[in-house]
């Protein structure tokens, strides 16, 4: 594969860079990377994603965009609202950088599919809102043995971790079992400040970009957190948990499950 | 007995379990809370009998839920 004129121009920046090159940018413009939740992290993800040249983009969501993302979920703009959330990130990916192929799953991810719609990336995001579905995702990248970036975000806090097979602890390591539903605030019902999003999505990104181009190191054996007010980040070192039910040494779950979905989340 | 708690050094009067620490440091609903101890995660089910030692590193981790919605 060689470069266009306008793809030379275009990604200057990073080949630019000794980390990336020109041989990084065929790695981005090979990379695949599905992006599950195209809301608050899902959009500046896949945004810095398609911006950079990435060249295959998943994205998975059932919710059609609400003028109550906006505050946020910059892929999204105000003639957007009503259509659904994968429609309006392809729109504005395209419009972005036409090197870029979007493949969309306008549904939920569930224990039936998360298997085969992860099996064709190499890095996924987890950008999603709920702790079912964060789960679901972790469960299905250990057992599939995917990289993926775990992120959550409430008011002016954010943490995120990466999670690499057979390196570091994995989301259960951290959280044996999800809260029972209404237990632990979601940002519908406490609030979120929209450049937190951008923050902590950017970052997610950014941990795609360099498992892609092979640069760095991972965000993997540390949790992330970020607390805007205090403007603090620290790297919380955690290590892998023998017990942990999915990646530990006697692991009991094998396959996907589905939580009932928080009963939070069928409230209009 | 001194901790480093978040990051922080912090004296604390005689001997605690994580349950207490976890109730003198007003950690909101303690039970969803993963305590770590010198870089190892302890199980849920020894916070009451775990006895914290001077100079432990103890670093409360926290769900947090929201991303998409
Ligand atoms: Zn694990």
């Amino acid at each position: 594969m060689s470069f266009t004129d306008e793809q030379l121009e275009r990604y200057s920046r990073n080949i630019i860079l000794k980390e990336v090159g020109g041989k990084g940018q065929k790695k981005l413009l090979n990379g695949r990377v599905l992006i599950i939740g195209a809301g608050g992290l899902g959009a500046p993800a896949a945004m810095y994603l398609a911006a950079a040249g990435v060249g295959h983009l998943g994205l998975a969501d059932a919710d059609r965009v609400d003028l109550s993302n906006l505050q946020r979920q910059i892929i999204h703009t105000t003639s957007d609202v009503g259509l659904p959330k994968v429609e309006s990130a392809r729109l504005t990916i395209k419009a972005l950088n036409p090197d870029v192929t979007v493949q969309t799953l306008e549904g939920l991810v569930t224990a039936e599919n998360v298997s085969s719609l992860i099996k064709d990336y190499d890095f996924i995001i987890d950008g999603t809102d709920n702790f079912p579905a964060k789960f679901l995702i972790n469960d299905a990248c250990v057992i599939e043995g995917k990289p993926f970036s775990h992120a959550g975000i409430i008011r002016f806090q954010g943490q995120l971790i990466t999670y690499i097979p057979h390196q570091g602890p994995c989301y259960r390591c951290l959280f044996p079992a999800p809260p029972p539903p209404d237990a632990v605030p979601t940002c519908r019902q406490a609030g979120v400040i929209g450049a937190m999003a951008g923050v902590i999505g950017s970052l997610q990104a950014m941990e795609a970009v360099k498992y892609l181009c092979g640069i760095g190191k991972p965000l993997t054996g540390s949790l992330l957190t970020y607390d805007a007010l205090s403007m603090e980040f620290r790297k919380i070192k955690v290590t892998k948990r023998a017990t942990c039910p999915v990646c530990g040494d006697n692991p009991t779950i094998v396959q996907p499950i589905d939580y009932e979905a928080p009963s939070c989340d069928l409230k209009p | 007995m001194e901790l480093i708690v978040s990051g922080v050094k912090k004296n604390y009067d005689g001997a605690l379990t994580v349950t207490q620490l976890l109730a003198v440091e007003k950690v909101a609903t303690p039970e969803y809370v993963t305590v770590s101890i010198n870089e190892e995660l302890v199980d849920q089910a020894a916070f009451e009998t775990h006895l914290l030692a001077d100079g432990d590193q103890v670093e409360f981790l926290y769900f947090m839920g929201g991303g998409r919605g």
